[in-house]
């Protein structure tokens, strides 16, 4: 196979009310990132099941990130929290299951932090594309799941 | 099977000029469900929005994917056309391929990449759409207003005068608040008792206003347009129905050296007291900690005989009651505006001043008190420590403000302003007056402000010195003041016979409690965040929730009053509607499925789960949609995964994952179709 740069994929859960925003910022200050994210919209950080992160290594993510607004900020109190909380926990659980913790990052953006999110975001990439394909250690299996997460059917 | 239809905006160049729409438009064409998918120059013009409208009916769309711009830019532009199409606002999803990407990404080749992957995400996405509706919600037209200074009275006025019922709640003897302490005000020099009293008087005689002073906020359920708030009366041991404000019972009373709140210690008080002359309502208020015969009673609640009882006895309507009880009431209330003002900054803090130790060092609030014609010395300004009168005062800015020591970086606005008012005000009471002010900067913006300044300096012949003082200290009958004048670069000595400290305005110390009380967000410092600091200066990220003077932030009189008519102005407007519309991407809980364990309740920021019995008889969650907000902390922590984000169910955030992260070729929708 010819040697080619590796792109890491990026799964990126923003918060709607301060990351989100704060990524739009970045687009109407023209400041440039690495396009490596693709970004799902979610009201809050705390919305992020612990199972989306799961779910998006097991389907062939490099890397996450959970950005919500900074502590304090919360759009609806104490949602980011509830994040931080879990995700300190997740970290613990990805080096568990054999996943290097970094490859899930959660940071806090506020809408006025354009420069910001484009930092995170570039560093992030920057750090994934070091630690090379998630799918290199978990092999077959990234590619296997298409199946959504054993959810409910409402 | 859905049919989506998709439409890839080029917005004249911002799009199109680092994104091949018309490949990115063919591409997510292909995908099973998308039936029909175009590209167009501006879908947000009205032929851009016919564009969809027709091909809605056309092609027989019952979903929409619109490859634009952000949502928060153009999403109820969208909803709204699709609406008009006969779909419900909700079957659109919006692909952000601008602000996330084309403005981002100069490259041609990634930009056209990425805006694919954006726009079959949300092609993705919008297969788990379903029709949503907001919920109608009733509105109590009555509203409440926390604090009775003077925004909570206007505020409470403007409301009333609009015909709309109000309460104003204030937790002290009387309404008027800090602007009821001043002698003047700046830069008019009006009389601040004689601009503030009628409105005062206003308040208690109109027919909309329902006055409860002594009282107290202690809970708040609900949600815009509903709130049910717990208000707690306390005793006042006084019967607010019987007294007629003659005043003898003050008089009577033997209990008369306790410190004057209102007169910030400069003054004193009996045990039956009320604050000022001209408070409102005018009934005097008993200490409860501090009178003999409550006191007696505390002792022995049976007795019969009180001790002492003077004002009792000699109150001519038999009008005070030592065993009055604090009761609490629960009222209904559409909207809410909270004013409840400020408090100042505790100089003691600073040791370097003296504060507390030597009495010749007040505060400019207890200054104020001194100058005022009701105050403790009928005006007369004599200094603490022997009743002289000064010839010489030092002013020292900036106590409390801008200074990161003490946790108060920011300006606190008003005390350039009130400290030059007081310079003013002492030449005039006595022109042998001789006023030194020690600042960092004089702020002065405002209409009049900086001309106001300016008379100080040079009618009045106020010294301004520019920089801070290191120390105070005593010297004979004198305080000596050593500072340093920055723009001379040497160390300045001044003898003062009086030192005022201008302390800066900071929260309320309760205002945190306050704030979780009516669950609205405030800053590091306590003050109130609004929801927008530009475009929602009064709105508190809680619909419902109003703001007007200090509590958001340090604020002058024109300011907070400007604001509490903005604030009452959105009350109105809040309840001038018959219903609201809810929030309608909400929570739902499958109870069938739901073991009962509550983790939800637990989390939810709103308490908007409750307990429910089933007809089997087990226990189960149900969210209560008035309140729920739409965070989806609920359906994150669900560990039976029972319970529903509406617009952000799993499964739709689930389904973004996969049609992104399979390979190219193996890019198809997830197997569970609808």
């Amino acid at each position: 196979m010819p040697e080619t740069v590796f792109e890491p994929r990026i799964v990126g859960f923003l918060c709607n009310w301060c990351s989100y925003a704060g990524a739009n910022l970045a687009g109407t200050s023209r400041i440039q990132y690495a396009p490596n994210i693709r970004i799902i919209r979610v009201p809050c950080s705390g919305r992020v099941d612990p199972l989306f992160v799961v779910k998006a290594f097991q389907s062939g993510a490099d890397g996450v990130m959970v950005l919500g607004c900074h502590p304090g900020d919360c759009h609806y109190r104490d949602g980011n929290y509830h994040a931080r909380r879990r995700f300190a926990l997740m970290h613990r659980f990805l080096n568990f299951l054999g996943i290097d913790e970094r490859r899930l990052k959660i940071d806090w953006v506020s809408a006025a932090e354009g420069k910001r999110f484009a930092q995170v975001v570039s560093e992030f990439t920057r750090q994934l594309a070091e630690l090379g394909p998630l799918s290199a250690i978990s092999g077959q299996q990234a590619a296997v799941s298409s199946q959504p997460a054993a959810v409910s059917q409402t | 099977m859905a049919r989506i239809g998709v439409f890839v905006c080029h917005c004249g160049s911002n799009i199109a000029a680092t994104v091949d729409v018309k490949k990115v438009a063919e591409t997510v064409g292909q995908l099973p469900d998308v039936v029909y998918a175009t590209n167009y120059m501006f879908m947000c013009s009205e032929p851009g929005q016919k564009l969809i409208q027709d091909a809605i009916r056309e092609h027989n769309l019952d979903r929409v994917v619109v490859a634009a711009c952000s949502p928060t830019m153009h999403f109820r532009t969208f909803s709204g056309a699709i609406q008009r199409a006969g779909l419900n606002g909700y079957m659109l999803e919006m692909a952000n391929i601008r602000e996330q990407c084309s403005w981002v990404h100069p490259d041609k080749a990634v930009g056209t990449d990425k805006a694919t992957d954006i726009v079959m995400m949300a092609a993705a996405k919008t297969r788990w759409s379903e029709p949503l509706f907001p919920r109608e919600i009733g509105v109590t037209r009555r509203a409440l207003v926390i604090g009775g200074g003077i925004a909570g009275i206007q505020a409470a006025l403007d409301i009333a005068n609009a015909g709309v019922e109000v309460v104003l709640v204030e937790r002290s003897p009387s309404i008027g608040g800090r602007m009821a302490q001043l002698d003047k005000t700046f830069p008019t020099l009006d009389c601040s008792g004689c601009i503030l009293t009628p409105r005062m008087t206003e308040v208690a005689q109109h027919p909309n206003i329902t006055l409860y002073t002594w009282s107290e906020v202690q809970a708040v359920r609900g949600f815009v347009g509903n709130f049910e708030v717990d208000i707690l009366h306390k005793p006042r041991y006084v019967d607010a129905s019987l007294c007629t404000g003659c005043g003898e019972c003050l008089t009577r009373c033997p209990w008369k050296k306790f410190t004057s709140e209102f007169d910030e210690g400069m003054g004193r008080r009996a045990a039956i007291y009320r604050p000022f002359p001209q408070a409102v309502p005018n009934v005097p208020v008993i200490d409860a900690e501090q009178c003999q015969a409550i006191l007696s009673l505390r002792e022995n609640p049976e007795r019969d005989k009180v001790r002492c009882g003077a004002c009792l006895k000699f109150c001519p309507r038999k009008a005070v009651d030592f065993r009055q009880q604090p009761t609490v009431g629960t009222e209904k209330f559409g909207a809410i505006v909270l004013a409840n003002g400020y408090s100042l900054f505790d100089p003691a803090v600073y040791g370097e001043y003296g504060y507390g130790r030597y009495p010749d060092v007040i505060t400019s609030i207890q200054l104020e008190r001194l100058m005022n014609a009701a105050g403790p010395t009928g005006g007369e300004i004599r200094r603490p420590s022997d009743g002289h009168h000064p010839r010489s005062v030092a002013f020292l800015a900036c106590v409390g403000s801008r200074d990161q020591r003490v946790g108060r970086p920011y300006c606190s606005k008003i005390c350039c302003m009130y400290t030059a008012k007081h310079a003013i005000m002492l030449k005039e009471h006595d022109p042998h007056v001789q006023s030194y002010v020690f600042y960092m900067d004089v702020r002065a913006g405002g209409k009049g402000y900086e001309e106001f300044i300016r008379r100080a300096q040079e009618e009045y012949g106020t010294a301004y010195l520019r920089g801070r003082v290191s120390k105070v200290y005593p010297e004979g009958d004198h305080m000596v003041v050593m500072g340093e004048d920055t723009l001379l670069g040497m160390p300045v000595r001044v003898e003062a016979d009086l030192v005022v400290l201008a302390t800066g305005v900071q929260p309320q110390p309760d205002a945190d409690a306050m704030a979780r009380i009516l669950g609205i967000s405030y800053d590091g410092y306590g003050f109130i965040n609004e929801s927008h600091p530009k475009l929602n200066p009064v709105e508190s990220n809680t619909a419902g929730i109003l703001l007007a003077g200090c509590t958001i932030g340090p604020k002058d009189i024109p300011e907070s009053v400007a604001q509490a008519s903005a604030a009452a102005a959105k009350a109105l407007g809040l309840l001038s509607q018959p219903t609201l519309l809810g929030e309608a991407m909400t929570s739902w809980v499958n109870q069938a499925r739901c073991a009962g364990c509550f983790s939800c309740e637990a989390v939810c920021p709103y308490h908007a789960v409750e307990r429910v019995t089933l007809r089997d008889g087990r226990r189960a969650a149900q969210v209560n949609e008035g309140l729920c907000k739409g965070c989806g902390l609920c359906a994150s922590v669900c560990p039976g995964k029972v319970i529903t984000l509406r617009g952000f169910s799993d499964q739709a955030l689930l389904e973004q994952m996969n049609v992104l992260l399979l390979q190219p070729g193996e890019r198809i929708y997830a197997r569970n179709s609808l």
